[in-house]
């Protein structure tokens, strides 16, 4: 194997690797936002519009970790920096 | 799959050092939307119901009902402006005018422009880092303008050295790395949608991507607002006098 064999292959596994890990934590966070949310939501119904939007911009901001590891990923896998092909 | 392309940035036209490409096309294309939609819109506005048709004559009673409306398009526009109104106030605590142009441009132009991807053929401008990095550099721009305009200069720098003058580092950091979050959410997001549609596309064709597209659309709003939203709760933090 070559060094570029070497790099593909490390490339390809460190892509999946972060993608698996790096998603468990944001699952993890947005389950519990979301329940704590809904208990919320049924506990006062009216305050539903700002629980709401609330809920959404923390979601975002708990995806984004998601996201970065999915660009990191995704940058492996198609503009890697240190393949030349 | 090496033909997936993670960036529309693809050159698509060259004229010696003037370079366009596709996002460059589409962002145009949106830009021409809004402005065009919103001076067909505002051609006609009014500031109360209009009655034309004199009141005596009891025949022209329905037509005086009718034209007594406003028109669709005011309705929608008033509907849409009162509703970034709402919002923004309830961010800020505060007079919502002077945020209104930034923020609901911001808001309108990704809305639009997230929108438009189920137009076939229109490749979202957002999709590519260069437009969501210019977005979130305008906001860092427009959070110490805003700050300054309320606060005067010196106080505004005061701020940075809250708690102690130790955080001095951390709240510059937390500056960049707040604009470079919004950037990268932006990017990614919308990406990925592409992303995962035309790998979709590879080994199930049928109705998958549809729905996938549909989903897109949703997070295209959501990406939208929450950008907008981040935003002004960033100017908001930087406006807020502390008593």
């Amino acid at each position: 194997m070559d060094q570029q064999t070497l790099l593909a292959v490390a490339s390809i596994v460190t892509a999946g690797l972060t993608i698996s890990i790096g998603s468990i934590g944001p699952a993890l966070g947005e389950g519990r936002a979301l329940a704590q949310a809904l208990a919320a939501i049924a506990q006062q119904p009216d305050e539903a519009n700002t629980i709401t939007r609330t809920l959404f911009v923390g979601l975002a901001m708990v995806e984004s970790t998601a996201i970065y590891c999915f660009v990191v990923a995704m940058i492996l896998l198609f503009a890697n920096p240190y393949m030349n092909s | 799959m090496s033909e997936i392309q993670i960036s529309p940035d693809e050159p698509l036209w060259q004229w010696g050092p003037v370079l366009v490409n596709r996002t460059l096309v589409f962002t145009w294309i949106v830009m021409l939307v809004l402005t065009i939609v919103s001076w067909i819109l505002t051609r006609r506005l009014q500031t109360v119901p209009s009655q034309q048709t004199d009141q005596d004559d009891p025949n022209a009673q329905p037509a005086c009902r009718k034209s007594s409306l406003l028109s669709g398009a005011q309705n929608l526009l008033e509907v849409m402006v009162s509703g970034l109104r709402t919002q923004i106030r309830e961010i800020s605590e505060d007079d919502p005018d002077p945020f209104l142009g930034f923020v609901g441009t911001i808001f309108l132009f990704l809305a639009t422009a997230n929108l438009l991807a189920i137009v076939p053929g229109f490749q979202v401008p957002t999709a590519s880092l260069s437009t969501s990095a210019a977005l979130a550099t305008c906001v860092f721009v427009a959070v110490p303008m805003y700050g300054i305009r309320r606060k005067g200069f010196f106080d505004y720098l005061k701020q940075y050295r809250q708690p102690s003058i130790f955080m001095l580092p951390f709240n510059i950091i937390g500056e960049l790395s707040r604009t470079l979050a919004l950037a990268v959410r932006l990017y990614g997001n919308m990406m990925s949608g592409t992303v995962i549609a035309a790998i979709l596309l590879g080994f199930v064709p049928l109705f998958v991507p549809v729905l996938m597209q549909l989903f897109g659309l949703l997070t295209g709003m959501i990406q939208a607002y929450i950008f907008s939203v981040l935003a002004m709760v960033y100017i908001a933090s930087a406006t807020r006098v502390q008593n």
